[in-house]
């Protein structure tokens, strides 16, 4: 069975002024797919994430979503923004609303949802990320792990067609890591499309359905897991692997 | 001795010159609030001509004195059937929008740019996310320099004794005029400016704390 394909990129390019960081990108996710970037600092691998969802805008290229081709200028952007989860590296939680107020904030302001449904719809999916306790506590007073699962509950609230993890775990302490990992997974396991641009690589092999090593402004290598992690093609899949393994 | 009687016998007239003097200042910095909102978002707008407006606002505001500016909008705006008091209001709020609107844009522009990423990455709308987002956390941020224009403002209304207000300056300069001793008024209006500055630092103090729980 062939899924649909979710979302698909070709021949992207991007330069930030005579820096050429995006070469000629090709990339196709299918439905439940859960892809993970790999590549050394300034690969390109973030502005690729941040391309999808247009907080960077591509120079050339054609990014497709769902079947529909998207460009910043011709369509409603913040229509393909709904569709498109994102979490940032450094959480980005709204510090003056609480935990709660985050999760609620974009379905009643955006998708215009009643605020008793948004606040039920709000309540589960703290729960699904094991944070019930924490409705009405401002964002200060959790941990790196806890705001970082409110952030996911936060892009599931507009009930995304696919997510996009920017570094999710980058910024944790080492012990707050797994909490964030087990809420990924768990995302994984339901079916949600997946692209995650990580440093955790046991993450990766253990996810992850194809893995896309970056280096450079290019994608070099793709494929399964298993065979990019134990038996890379390319020289510079195998070098940078022996440098973070 | 003799300054407390000169206190206590002038209170009156002095109060009527405090709740004057509250007035021009509460009004003006309401709507210089406003006035420097506008300019702003002017500044940060990305728009050229738009900017230059902005920047040549402030230019007129920072390089004139506020004497002269106040003397402007009096002989102007009174010359429209405008009420002494109006003209006097909005002297002080053109001048004060020019500071505030530099407070307004150093704390909008302050604020982390990932909060604008993350109200856009959830669909909002780039005016939603300033006005859900942004301004809040900015605002916030603006109280303390707030606060401290609102003080400075207190103190500039003084000018207004120019045009003849008879606000908290004016009531001193008068009985120092009348009874040959400046000195004495001039300690006592010291007084009732150091009360107004006093109970406005408690106030913004108040307001600063109950903003500030999410910290």
């Amino acid at each position: 069975m062939t899924q649909p394909v979710m979302v698909n990129v070709e021949k992207l390019n991007k330069s930030f002024g005579s820096l050429h960081v995006l070469k000629d990108i090709d990339i196709t996710v299918k439905e439940s797919d859960v892809v993970c970037l790999i590549g050394a600092s300034g690969s390109g691998k973030s502005t690729l994430l941040r391309c999808l969802n247009f907080l960077e805008l591509k120079d050339s290229g054609t990014i497709t979503l769902e079947g529909e081709i998207v460009e910043a200028s011709s369509i409603d952007l913040n229509k393909v923004r709904e569709k498109v989860g994102m979490v940032f590296q450094h959480f980005h939680l709204f510090p003056h609303k609480t935990v709660l107020e985050n999760i609620i904030e974009a379905p009643i302001h955006v998708k215009k949802i009643g605020k008793a449904q948004a606040r039920k719809e709000g309540k589960e999916l703290l729960a699904k990320v094991g944070l019930s306790d924490k409705e009405d506590v401002y964002p200060a007073k959790l941990s790196g792990g806890q705001k970082q699962r409110v952030a996911i509950a936060r892009a599931l609230a507009m009930k995304p067609d696919v997510m996009l993890f920017d570094e999710p775990t980058s910024a944790l302490d080492p012990e707050l890591v797994g909490e964030v990992l087990a809420t990924m997974k768990q995302l994984a396991v339901e079916g949600m499309t997946m692209i995650v641009v990580t440093h955790e690589m046991g993450f990766a092999k253990e996810v992850a359905d194809w893995v896309v090593y970056m280096h450079d402004g290019r994608i070099v290598e793709v494929g399964h897991p298993e065979h990019v992690f134990n038996n890379p093609k390319e020289q510079r899949t195998k070098d940078f692997l022996d440098s973070v393994l | 001795m003799e300054w407390l009687n000169a206190f206590i016998e002038t209170y009156p007239v002095f109060l009527r010159g405090m709740l004057l003097t509250f007035q021009l200042t509460a009004v003006s910095v309401f709507i210089a609030i406003f006035i420097g909102l506008f300019f702003a978002f002017l500044k940060i707008s990305n728009i050229k001509p738009l900017e230059w407006l902005a920047d040549l606002y402030i230019f007129i505001v920072r390089g004139t004195p506020l004497v002269v500016q106040i003397f402007v909008f009096y002989f102007g705006l009174t010359s429209l059937d405008i009420s002494q008091f109006w003209s006097v209001v909005l002297g002080l709020a053109f001048h004060n929008g020019a500071y505030i609107a530099e407070i307004f844009r150093g704390t909008i522009q302050s604020i982390d740019r990932g909060q604008m990423e993350a109200g856009r990455s959830l669909g909002m709308t780039n005016n939603l996310a300033y006005r859900r987002i942004i301004l809040p956390q900015a605002m916030r941020r603006a109280m303390p320099p707030l606060g401290n224009q609102f003080i400075i403002a207190l103190k500039d209304s003084s000018l207004a004794s120019f045009i003849g207000m008879y606000e908290l300056f004016n009531v001193a300069t008068t009985y120092g005029s009348n009874n040959f001793d400046y000195m004495t008024y001039l300690l006592i209006v010291a007084v009732y400016y150091l009360i107004l500055v006093l109970i406005f630092s408690i106030l913004v103090r108040y307001i600063e704390k109950r903003m500030s729980i999410s910290d």
